[in-house]
């Protein structure tokens, strides 16, 4: 058996928030076995490529990825994912509920493959990181989360809190069902290192499974190769860490390569 | 993280997009992460027609120095622009 394996990948259809029928980009090993599935949520700029290729570099190292586009309902099939995303933006953006419904709903499409194990992980970027640690305190069924820069988990200023959003994260922390791993860089202003430390605080008060990783020299969204911000030693120490923790609580066996 | 900041701005006047021009009504400004380009974050605006929708879109994003010394310029064309055609045509009828 080669050391490398396939994969396809390919966008699928499939129901989210309400049953409203959206599009999701879709990567997964071709090698016969069952595999966990993962939720990759995108960030606020909307459903980039990037998006699309951490859902492959997950399916390389052995999980069905599933990456929602959460602002389908914003224009049609074929429509440029940014141009969406500036519609979502001049709207407000999208609500914390329609979200979790859409996560919810590509859980669902992954447990409904053939070749999945049932176990579910979730891992998000930016507003994507807040979304899963929302998504970790109130979906069921997730096995593990990972919280990638989410800023806005602490909300200092109840002026911030809307309809779209009307609760901020850390308040549900009790409610966390799933062990969380987070990743943050210590020169990124949203989320600050305080603000970091005080939702550490409040995980452990709570008695939380979780493990933070924070890297010096690196921003926000340092692992994302296009930016300026790209980081790739504290990139790299990154996804060994997510690679580790999702092999540990979704599949032992699933990687069949190291992480790099 | 990214924020949903966004400044809207009143507008009157045209714009070249996807499909060719297009009256513009707002813009959407905002300084966040950007789509496309590699800084980290960009003064970005979007120019639409929200009286007819706001779907179609003519989008730019500038890093923060550039965008002030656009402003500058913005503000130097208008007044340089403005005294030599606004103030023309009473000249030209003075001169008749």
């Amino acid at each position: 058996m080669s050391y490398y394996q396939g994969l396809q990948a390919e966008v699928v259809p499939f129901r989210g928030h309400n049953g409203d029928q959206g599009e999701a980009y879709y990567a997964r090993p071709t090698r016969a076995g069952k595999f966990p599935g993962v939720v990759v949520i995108h960030h606020i700029p909307g459903w980039c490529e990037w998006t699309t290729e951490v859902a492959r570099k997950l399916a390389h190292h052995g999980y069905a990825a599933i990456a929602p586009h959460l602002y389908f309902r914003e224009g049609k099939p074929g429509e440029a994912p940014d141009d969406l995303g500036a519609r979502v933006r001049a709207a407000g953006g999208v609500a914390d509920a329609q979200v979790m419904g859409d996560v919810a709903g590509a859980m669902a499409h992954l447990r409904a493959q053939p070749n999945a194990t049932g176990k579910i992980g979730v891992i998000g970027f930016c507003s994507g990181g807040r979304h899963t640690y929302l998504a970790a305190c109130t979906l069921k069924g997730i096995d593990a989360a990972v919280d990638c820069w989410g800023g806005n988990v602490i909300v200092d200023n109840p002026k911030d809190l809307n309809d779209k959003r009307p609760v901020a994260p850390i308040d549900l922390t009790e409610k966390m069902s799933c062990p969380l791993l987070g990743i943050f860089g210590n020169d990124d202003g949203n989320p600050t290192a305080d603000q970091v430390n005080r939702t550490e605080a409040v995980l452990k008060k709570l008695g939380k499974n979780y493990e933070f990783h924070r890297y010096d020299g690196a921003g926000h969204a340092f692992f994302d190769w296009r930016r300026d911000g790209y980081r790739p030693s504290q990139a790299s120490d990154g996804w060994r860490r997510v690679f580790d923790f999702f092999g540990r609580h979704l599949a032992a066996s699933a990687s069949s390569v190291a992480a790099e | 993280m990214c924020s949903y900041i966004l400044e809207k701005a009143a507008l009157v006047g045209s714009a070249k997009g996807r499909k060719g021009w297009m009256r513009i009504d707002t813009a959407n400004v905002y300084f966040d992460h950007p789509y496309h380009s590699t800084l980290d974050h960009v003064l970005a605006i979007d120019f639409t027609n929200e009286g007819e929708g706001g779907r179609d879109r003519v989008a730019v994003e500038l890093s923060a120095d550039s965008a002030r010394a656009l402003v500058d310029r913005i503000l130097a064309a208008l007044a340089s622009g403005e005294a030599a055609h606004v103030t023309v045509p009473a000249a030209a009828a003075a001169t008749r």
